[in-house]
């Protein structure tokens, strides 16, 4: 009778005002299943990490049109780190250029998702990620 | 497990949050855990939120939450959305409304998805509430999914319950049909921006005049503005009457005795399930019965008089 969810935060940080890609990609994990917590615009990293901790979500995934994402992504990923929650998946997607992706690729971001990915990419990507280091955790 | 609990313990609120999850997932030694933080419960004081969608729950929480901070108080809040039985997944989304998060990291917010679970909570709603309680919260709101029908597990979950409602919103006879009238403790009659809120406040005294209550509280009604915050300071104000009320009346201890027994007799309920369908062979009986066109009845009944005469030696 134990079932694991896996549970998601989806969260926009930064102060561009609108998000229908995030609501969208939100409704695609609820529809594979995953428990997603939704938090709203204009968040700052600092609550975005107390949020991944407060709800103990397997994954957040960020959503950005604001070109900020150089400051806010890494911010996000130092402050979960130093919450000693380096083990959830972090991911995001919106307008980001090819050098950005490969610099945020060293700092914790193994994929980022543009403009062109679909939700089910999205959605696999998490399932997978999050199963693998689940196992992991479990040996 | 025991390490997370010795985390638990020293205040970390990851380790908190870890044992909510393994609450929810009913995780090997979630149960044990339970029970090693039961005598740290009982401190802080729940409240029950509930009515339709749409109403103004997260919204009033969100004040309260606010209000109680200023007061010096350590909140959480529990704040349940349904699951979808098609896929399993949940929206979760009453943090969008729960702003004073944002700069007071000391408020504890968890969103949690019903799984299932019918009667406007999640199975592990209560267990959530004792970890919070046992962390050492104060005040401990829970957002019922809201809709719009009695949720009768807020009853039993919360030492009180707020019953939302709002002019627009379906009138007071409608909450009276849906049994919202029983449960509530107080009413807010929430956006009174709206001219027709004083005709809801009306149409609810009156409700209240024609009905008795099994003790002697008398639901007052408060109205409110949430999204400015206004009628808040009244409310927490008829919250502290009502919680002083009960306990001079002895009611708040024979809640959560309730409570408990609640909670024993679904331990029970979940344990015995598991019991019989999943690790014994009565699953493949009752399907091999019905194969051979047994009436169903029939075989309920085999199944029960089995178990009996195995309890007979037992007790
Ligand atoms: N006009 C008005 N709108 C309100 C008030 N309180 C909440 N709302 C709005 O009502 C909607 C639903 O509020 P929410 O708190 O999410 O309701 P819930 O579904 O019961 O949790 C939101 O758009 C709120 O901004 C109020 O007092 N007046
Ligand atoms: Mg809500």
């Amino acid at each position: 009778m134990t079932s694991e969810k896996i549970r998601v935060l989806v969260a926009k940080p930064g102060l561009d005002g609108h998000d229908r890609g995030a609501k969208v990609v939100a409704s695609a994990l609820r529809d594979r299943g995953m428990e997603v917590i939704y938090t709203g615009l204009h968040q700052t990293p600092e609550s975005i990490v107390e949020a991944a901790i407060q709800e103990d979500v397997d994954a957040v995934g960020l959503s950005i049109l604001s070109g900020a994402h150089m400051t806010l992504f890494p911010k996000i990923a130092e402050l979960l780190r130093s919450r000693g929650a380096e083990n959830v998946v972090l991911t995001g997607g919106g307008i980001i250029p090819k050098e950005d992706v490969e610099s945020l690729r060293t700092l914790g971001f193994a994929r980022l998702f543009g403009p062109g990915s679909t939700t089910d990419e999205i959605a696999e990507y998490i399932e997978s990620e999050v199963g693998r280091r689940r196992a992991a955790a479990n040996h | 497990m025991d390490s997370l609990v010795e985390r638990f313990r020293s205040g970390d609120r990851r380790a908190l949050a870890r044992l909510i999850t393994r609450a929810e997932n009913r995780s090997p030694g979630f149960a044990e855990t339970l029970d090693a933080i039961y005598g740290s419960t009982g401190r802080g004081f729940r409240i029950g939120v509930t009515g339709p969608p749409g109403a103004g729950k997260s919204t009033i929480v969100d004040g309260l939450a606010a209000a109680f901070r200023a007061a010096g108080d350590s909140v959480a809040v529990l704040a349940i959305d349904p699951t979808s039985p098609f896929t399993g997944g949940a929206l979760l989304g009453d943090r969008i409304r729960m702003r004073c998060t944002e700069d007071d990291s000391n408020i504890f917010v968890r969103s949690m998805a019903t799984r299932g679970s019918l009667g406007g909570l999640a199975r592990a709603t209560v267990d959530a509430a004792d970890l919070l309680d046992a962390f050492g919260y104060k005040q401990i709101m829970i957002e019922t999914v809201g809709v719009g029908q009695a949720e009768h597990d807020v009853m039993t979950a919360s030492d009180v319950v707020l019953v939302i409602l709002y002019p627009g919103g379906g009138d007071s006879v409608q909450a009276m049909k849906a049994g919202l009238m029983e449960i509530a403790d107080i009413f807010v009659v929430n956006k009174s921006d709206h001219p027709a809120a004083d005709r809801l406040v009306d149409d609810i005294e009156q409700m209240l005049e024609l009905r008795a209550r099994r003790d002697a509280w008398r639901p007052p009604v408060v109205q409110c503005v949430a999204t400015e915050r206004r009628g808040i300071a009244e409310l927490v104000l008829r919250i502290e009457n009502y919680k002083s009320a009960r306990e001079a009346a002895g009611d708040l201890a024979a809640r959560r005795r309730e409570r408990r027994e609640a909670q024993v007799r679904r331990a029970i309920e979940e344990e015995l399930a598991l019991l019989l369908f999943e690790k014994s062979g009565f699953q493949d009986y009752i399907t091999r019965e019905l194969d051979r066109r047994r009436p169903p009845y029939a075989i309920a009944a085999e199944v029960v008089n089995l178990i009996k005469n195995s309890l007979k030696h037992a007790i």
